[in-house]
Order: C-alpha cells, then sequence, then structure tokens
C-alpha cells in the first residue's frame, strides 16, 4: 500500500527501482512491466548524482499519459535536435512545455470561436474544425505509433532517429497517412509550432530551461531596454534574464 | 429585464483612441459623458510582465475573445462565408484603449490627393482612369480642412517624426525629433540615397524623448525593449489612451467609463437614437443607457455590425449598389517584400514598433501614374521591431522546416535578416463589403459581420510594381541571399497580415453615397455619430491611426456643437 502521508523524497527513487525490477504493487494494484518500463531510468540516475540539486517542481504531467508524454519528447527532439549548438527539445523541456499548454485554454480552445455548424473550408477560410488542440494532439500522438507500428512494426519511441524522421515527414505531407477527424498536417503544424514555442518562451512556461534556448540564439529575454546597444555597430552580447528575474 | 439607467447626454460605445479622445474632448467641455467598454480595465503597471511573447503575441493576451464573438468571411460572393475561428488575419483589441493599447505606434498623415481622391484622378488622368467597380469618392473634407485636427492630434500623442516636403503642409513641426537612426536603418538610408530617393524617419508615437503635452500630460521616452506591437508599453512612452486622453477624461470627473460593457443594440426610432442596450459579458446582466447623443468608436467591423444589427441607416446592397452601411470595406496591401539575409550580425533584438524608415517617392499620385495600369501607391519601408525569437525564425527558401538544417540555420540568420517591405493603398470596390452573416451568431443571439473581399486587379498590378523597386535597395544594402516576393494570393484570414480594416460607415458630401457627414454625423439619425477608421471611403499606404485620431478630434467639436444648437452640423 501507498502511505499517501509519507514523505516524498529521494526515498522514492528506490520504490522507482523497485517497481521497475520487480513489476510489485503500486496503489494495492500488482502491475507488470507495463507500467515499469514507463519510468525513465536516465532522471533517475541524474537525480541521484546530483542530489543537492533543487527539483523542479514543474517538471510533471498535468494532461498527457507518460507515453504520450514520451513520445511527445521524441519527436519534437527530431524537429528540433540536440547539436553542437545546445541542446534540443528533450533538454530545454519542451516536452512539459506542451503537456502545460494542452492542459490549459490554449489546449481547450477557450478563446476560439467553436460554434457550429461546420462546413469544408476554402483554402484561405481559416481552420474550420471544432476539434480541440489537445484532441487533434492526443489523436497524433496515437496515430505516430499507428503509422510507425504498421510501416516498422514498432512503436515511435522504439524507432531509430531516421525512422522517425520519416514518419515525421510523412505526417508533414499528409497524404498517406490519415487521423480520424484530423489531418496528419494539422497535428504535425501543432507539434511543430509547439516545438519552436517550448524552445524559445519565457522558461516560467516550462520549457527554454535555464534559458538555454535563448542563448543558443543570443536573445536576451526581458530587458528593460536597449537604448544604447540598439545604436552600437557591434553585436552587443547581453546575457539573457526571465520574467522570473522581475518578482524582486 | 434590461435595467434602465438615468439618461446622460452623452454615451460612447468603445474606449479606444477614437472613443478616448471624444471623451476627452466633451468631458474638458463641461459635458457628462458615460463611456461602454466589453472589455477590462487596463493600466500600465499590468504591464510588468508583458515582455512575454508567447502570451501576448502568440496567445493574443490584449486581444477580442473570439469565443464570443467573431466574423465570418468569404472571397466572393459565390462562396459560404465561414467564421474566422482562430487567429488571424486581423486582430481586434479589446479592453479599456483598444486597439490604441496592442498598436506599434506607426502614425502618418494621409496625402492630400486622399480626401479627394476621386476629382482629383478625373482631372489628372481622365475618368478612364477609374476602372468600372471601384468606388472611388472623395471624403468631404479637405486636407488643409483637417490640418488643425492632424496637429491637435499629434500634439496630444507626442508624435516624433521628421517632414516630408512632398506631403501635406504641416501647420507646426513634430512636437518630438525622431526616433534613433540605428545602423541598420543607416543602411537602409544609404542604399536609398543612393538609389535616388529621399528617405525618412516614419513618424512615431513611441516617444523618441520625454515630453508633456498641451493637456499637461507628462510621459517618458522609449526605451527600444521591442515589445511593442500586441503588447502596452510599461513605460507609457507609446502613446496609448490610457496615457494620454483617458486620465484627462477621467480627472474632469465628467466620465463614467464602465467596463465589461458590451453593447449590443443602438435603440432608436428610425430618425434618431434614444439610448444603447448592453451586456456584462461576466455576469450577463443586461442594462439599457438612455443618451441624447450615441456615439459609436467600437472599431470598424463592430460599428458596422451595430448599425446593420440594430437596422440603422441602409444597408449597402452590392446588386443594386444602393445603401451606405457595410460600403466600401477597405484594407491594406501588404503581400510584396525583399527579405535579404546578410554575413553581418546585428543587434535585431532591440527595437521599437514605429522605429523605421520609409521613401515617399511611391506614395499617392506622388509618381506619374499615366502608362501604369493602376492608381495610388505605396510605402517601400523597413522597420527594426526587435526579433522575438518564436515569431522570427526565418530561413533561406529551400532551407527544411525542421530538424536539424533549420534549426541550425535559424539560428544562424537569427540576427541577420532585414526586410524591405511595401505597405499599399486599398482602393474600395463594389464587391468588397461588408453584411450580416445569415448563419452564425455571436454569444448575445446577434449574427456576426460577414466579409466579402478579395484583391483585385488593381491591386496585383501595384503589388508587382512595388515588388520591382525593393530588391534593387536590399542589393545595395548588401544582403547575401534577397528573396522577393512579387504576387498577392487570395485574402487568406489565417496567416497575420495587420489591422488595417477600414470603411463600412464612410464620411463624404452626399447621403446617398455616404452614411456621416465630416463630422462623422450620421445622415440619417443626427444624434448619432460613428467614429474611427469605418469611415474612411478608401484606405491610403499610410497607417490609419494618425487619419482616425484627427478625425476624432473633429467629431468631438461636431458633437459639442450638435450638443448646443441640434440639427445637421453641414
Amino acid at each position: 500500500m501507498v502511505d499517501s502521508n509519507k514523505p516524498q523524497g529521494p526515498e522514492d527513487h528506490s520504490r522507482r527501482k523497485f517497481i521497475r525490477n520487480s513489476g510489485i504493487a503500486v496503489g494495492g494494484i500488482v502491475v507488470g512491466g507495463a507500467l515499469g518500463s514507463l519510468i525513465p531510468t536516465k532522471q533517475k540516475d541524474k537525480d541521484q548524482s546530483n542530489a543537492e540539486k533543487p527539483i523542479n517542481y514543474n517538471d510533471a504531467l498535468m494532461f498527457f499519459t507518460m507515453e504520450q508524454f514520451q513520445t511527445t519528447e521524441a519527436a519534437t527532439e527530431r524537429i528540433f535536435p540536440e547539436d553542437e549548438l545546445g541542446p534540443g527539445a528533450k533538454g530545454l523541456g519542451v516536452a512539459y512545455y506542451i503537456d502545460h499548454q494542452l492542459a490549459g485554454p490554449w489546449g481547450m480552445n477557450a478563446k476560439d470561436y467553436m460554434e457550429g455548424p461546420a462546413y469544408n473550408a476554402e483554402a484561405t477560410q481559416g481552420t474550420q474544425t471544432l476539434m480541440r488542440r489537445a484532441d487533434v494532439f492526443a489523436i497524433g500522438l496515437k496515430g505516430l505509433d499507428d503509422y510507425s507500428n504498421k510501416k516498422y512494426e514498432n512503436k515511435f519511441t522504439e524507432l531509430t532517429a531516421e525512422e522517425q524522421d520519416d514518419v515525421l515527414q510523412v505526417f508533414d505531407v499528409a497524404k498517406e497517412f490519415k487521423l480520424s477527424g484530423a489531418t496528419t498536417k494539422q497535428f504535425f503544424e501543432l507539434l511543430r509550432s509547439m516545438t519552436i514555442e517550448g524552445a524559445y518562451s519565457d522558461p516560467l512556461y516550462g520549457g527554454n530551461k535555464n534559458m538555454a534556448g535563448w542563448k543558443m540564439r543570443d536573445f536576451p529575454g526581458s530587458q528593460m531596454g536597449y537604448t544604447e546597444a540598439i545604436m552600437n555597430k557591434e553585436f552587443v552580447k547581453i546575457e539573457p534574464q526571465s520574467l522570473r528575474e522581475h518578482m524582486g | 429585464m434590461a435595467n434602465e439607467l438615468p439618461k446622460v447626454p452623452v454615451v460612447i460605445v468603445g474606449m479606444g483612441w477614437a472613443g478616448g479622445i471624444i471623451a476627452s474632448e466633451l468631458t474638458k467641455a463641461g459635458i457628462e459623458v458615460v463611456g461602454l467598454e466589453r472589455g477590462k480595465e487596463r493600466k500600465t503597471s499590468d504591464y510588468y510582465m508583458v515582455h512575454d511573447e508567447l502570451r501576448y503575441a502568440l496567445r493574443y493576451e490584449m486581444m477580442k475573445d473570439l469565443s464570443k464573438e467573431t466574423l465570418t468571411f468569404r472571397n466572393t460572393e459565390k462562396m459560404r462565408a465561414l467564421p474566422m475561428r482562430t487567429y488571424g488575419t486581423f486582430l481586434d483589441g479589446t479592453g479599456v484603449g483598444g486597439a490604441g493599447s496592442h498598436w506599434n505606434g506607426q502614425n502618418y498623415r494621409f496625402l492630400p490627393y486622399d480626401f479627394e481622391i476621386a476629382s482629383k484622378t478625373v482631372e489628372k488622368y481622365g475618368k478612364n482612369k477609374i476602372p468600372d467597380g471601384m468606388a472611388l469618392q472623395d471624403w468631404g473634407i479637405t486636407y488643409d480642412e483637417l490640418e488643425p485636427y492632424y496637429d491637435k492630434y499629434e500634439k496630444m500623442a507626442g508624435i516624433s517624426g521628421e517632414e516630408v516636403p512632398i506631403y501635406g503642409k504641416r501647420s507646426a513641426p513634430y512636437p518630438t525629433k525622431p526616433m534613433l537612426k540605428t545602423p541598420v536603418l543607416e543602411m537602409f538610408e544609404k542604399a536609398t540615397k543612393k538609389l535616388g530617393y529621399n528617405p525618412y524617419m516614419v513618424p512615431s508615437a513611441n516617444l523618441s524623448e520625454n515630453y508633456t503635452n498641451p493637456d499637461g500630460i507628462a510621459r517618458g521616452a522609449c526605451q527600444y525593449c521591442a515589445f511593442c506591437e500586441r503588447f502596452g508599453c510599461e513605460y507609457g512612452a507609446k502613446a496609448d489612451p490610457i496615457v494620454t486622453v483617458l486620465p484627462v477624461a477621467e480627472k474632469t470627473g465628467k466620465l463614467d467609463l464602465r467596463t465589461h460593457a458590451n453593447v449590443i443594440e443602438i435603440l432608436h426610432d428610425g430618425n434618431k437614437a434614444s439610448g444603447v442596450r448592453y451586456v456584462n459579458p461576466v455576469t450577463r446582466e443586461e442594462f439599457i443607457q438612455p443618451a441624447d447623443v450615441v456615439v459609436l468608436s467600437s472599431y470598424v467591423f463592430n460599428n458596422v455590425k451595430l448599425l446593420l444589427a440594430s437596422n440603422l441607416g441602409k444597408a449597402y446592397d452590392s446588386k443594386t449598389g444602393q445603401g451606405v452601411i457595410g460600403k466600401n470595406y477597405a484594407y491594406q496591401i501588404t503581400g510584396e517584400s525583399s527579405l535579404g539575409f546578410f554575413k553581418d550580425k546585428f543587434n535585431l533584438y532591440a527595437g521599437a514598433g514605429a522605429l523605421g524608415m520609409e521613401i515617399p517617392e511611391y506614395t499617392g499620385d506622388n509618381f506619374d501614374h499615366t502608362d501604369l495600369d493602376f492608381i495610388h501607391g505605396a510605402g517601400i519601408r523597413m522597420f527594426q521591431y526587435g526579433n522575438r525569437p518564436i515569431s522570427n525564425n526565418f530561413v533561406p527558401d529551400g532551407t527544411a522546416t525542421w530538424g536539424k538544417e533549420f534549426k541550425q540555420t535559424s539560428i544562424k540568420y537569427a540576427n541577420s535578416w532585414l526586410k524591405v517591405a511595401v505597405q499599399g493603398a486599398s482602393m474600395p470596390w463594389r464587391t468588397n463589403y461588408l453584411d450580416l452573416d445569415p448563419t452564425y451568431k455571436d454569444t448575445y443571439g446577434v449574427p456576426l459581420l460577414r466579409m466579402t473581399y478579395d484583391y483585385t486587379e488593381q491591386d496585383h498590378n501595384l503589388t508587382k510594381y512595388m515588388a520591382k523597386q525593393t530588391a534593387p535597395i536590399m542589393e545595395e544594402m548588401g544582403a547575401e541571399i534577397i528573396e522577393t516576393t512579387g504576387s498577392l494570393e487570395p485574402l487568406d484570414v489565417a496567416p497575420y497580415i495587420n489591422t488595417h480594416n477600414t470603411g463600412g460607415v464612410i464620411m463624404g458630401e452626399d447621403p446617398a453615397t455616404s452614411a456621416v457627414n465630416s463630422y462623422l454625423q450620421m445622415w440619417d439619425a443626427e444624434n448619432v455619430f460613428v467614429a474611427g477608421a469605418s469611415a474612411f471611403p478608401h484606405n491610403s499606404s499610410f497607417n490609419p491611426t494618425g487619419t482616425l485620431g484627427a478625425l476624432s478630434y473633429r467629431s468631438a467639436e461636431g458633437i459639442e456643437k450638435y450638443l448646443k444648437n441640434g440639427g445637421s452640423l453641414v
């Protein structure tokens, strides 16, 4: 039994490891390797080696299942990969960013006109779908696995980088494969735009970890002004600052 | 049941630039005014966390809530109009300050040519120069008549700029000096001068220096922080009704500004209005506000929608060309540009909304149109807005749109691209108009506004001509790679273009062809004034706010006269 009053902390790592290795009781239900396999080992190892590093409590999920999160992490990393310039989507926390966005008003299309009737639009009339972004995203993620299974007999996260690129390419072009209620292109555009957002929005949203996205492109974030730098003929590099720094 | 409130002299619908200016002028004259604003209250301290590209630029923090109200769109009458479900080609403001809070601050005057465009075109080029279907008409006012109001508006807002000899004569210089001429603007200046042009610093409502206006309002200079368009200015350096005209009105004690007051109907008997009906969008309580004078200043779209939904004024009929409400809807033509990728790295993270230069030679009728297949012209310009990182990932054609190549190329050019862009005038056409949608409704049960609009031969020809002029400038500036866009696709409501919508309740000399006179007083209901760019019979190539501001000052004067003497003002 899980004791909900028990303080949570480093002890959890051994518990995770235990579940992973033996596939035993979680909340009184015996589970097998399916749950165990979702618990990331890498993070556990990192946590152990940096025991003093403060935990970012924001790095948890409010919308995705663990599987959806991992598929998102893998797909966004192909869109914005780690390279010699710096971290990719995974290192920037883009999948956390997307999770948090889809859980909120953006994912629920709160400020969009969602009244019927829905008709097929001409190319100039914008999106007419009454599906919410969160639903399009979930269906798209399932589609990535369905297509990967069909073509490579494996789920998306298990494919090689080249195979993942191939699947994403098919989704981008949107000819070969159909999702229910949405095109793969609709999903892919959402995935692509949210990846860029997660890489470059203020770290308060869960992505752009340590402002590393901004640092790669020498963007100084939120500064009070540039009356001097703007007149300089040479490029002036300014250490970035996030909105957190305005909180005092 | 609607709660009926005590009658007031003036009720104003919408507290943006037009409503704010009119409220300020009337209350200074001692007149009691009720200001109704559908959105929320705003003050500069709300912008403490404003340097947030995601929230303001991509989640449209300051824009109208489309879930409550949008418009439907089609290019031609043959299409079924469908709602713009998400943003969006144009971004309607909401809240106190309206679009005057989230604008860039590019603040021009129109040309003398604009106000008499139909007569001047016929005079110079003959009747045949105006093609069949183009609904060109004079404004019922001349530049010289409007000049004192431009001057008043510019002094209130503290516009920064420098005189352009070939534009309309000014009675006074700009109240503040031009913005900083940054190194990239110097490149544009040098290149255009070499090509024989006379570039000028774009007139700006982002203050270039500290300034105190005639109302005694003191504001500090722009800090070039790069968060202007779609953002509010935490310094109050960008002229915004909330830091200029509204504090003046509030100080008189004569302005009763009610937020969360969404007007859904003008009450009238066919000749005169008796007041308005409004709903609080949060609580859904309903009120009736009786008034002697009703002022509509709720943006182009809402002004037209309210008149049509309230059945006030004669609705435009595209088949007969009769009627006026909804007629002469125009936009601005911005399909053409040259994008240049450079080897050098510039400080492009810094900028301001109205930090730019433009050449005047291709505006209005300042170049000969005898052998050209279009009229009017465009501003060819370059701005340094500040490249915020989510929205500025330009890569040369042929580059992958995702993956390692995209990442590396977009980062390489993050501070190394410049754009010479064109903003062209938009002429009115009989087939481009606004009316009510037969199918879709807003959250209050009122039909949505329906837009029928597409670019015409005039627009395509203007685009082709102007695009040709941008590439040599970019070449002269020394770009490594140049990409020129020279064609217009049909108007598409999905990507952002601009929010320079005009027309629908146009001004003029003749009640048969216009809805309001030169005081923006309705021909069909003398106690109703309709302010805003809805009054423009066509749209020039210049950003509309300066002209909207000048007309609002004139309209305020007219309302004052009307309250004293009654009757038609012309």
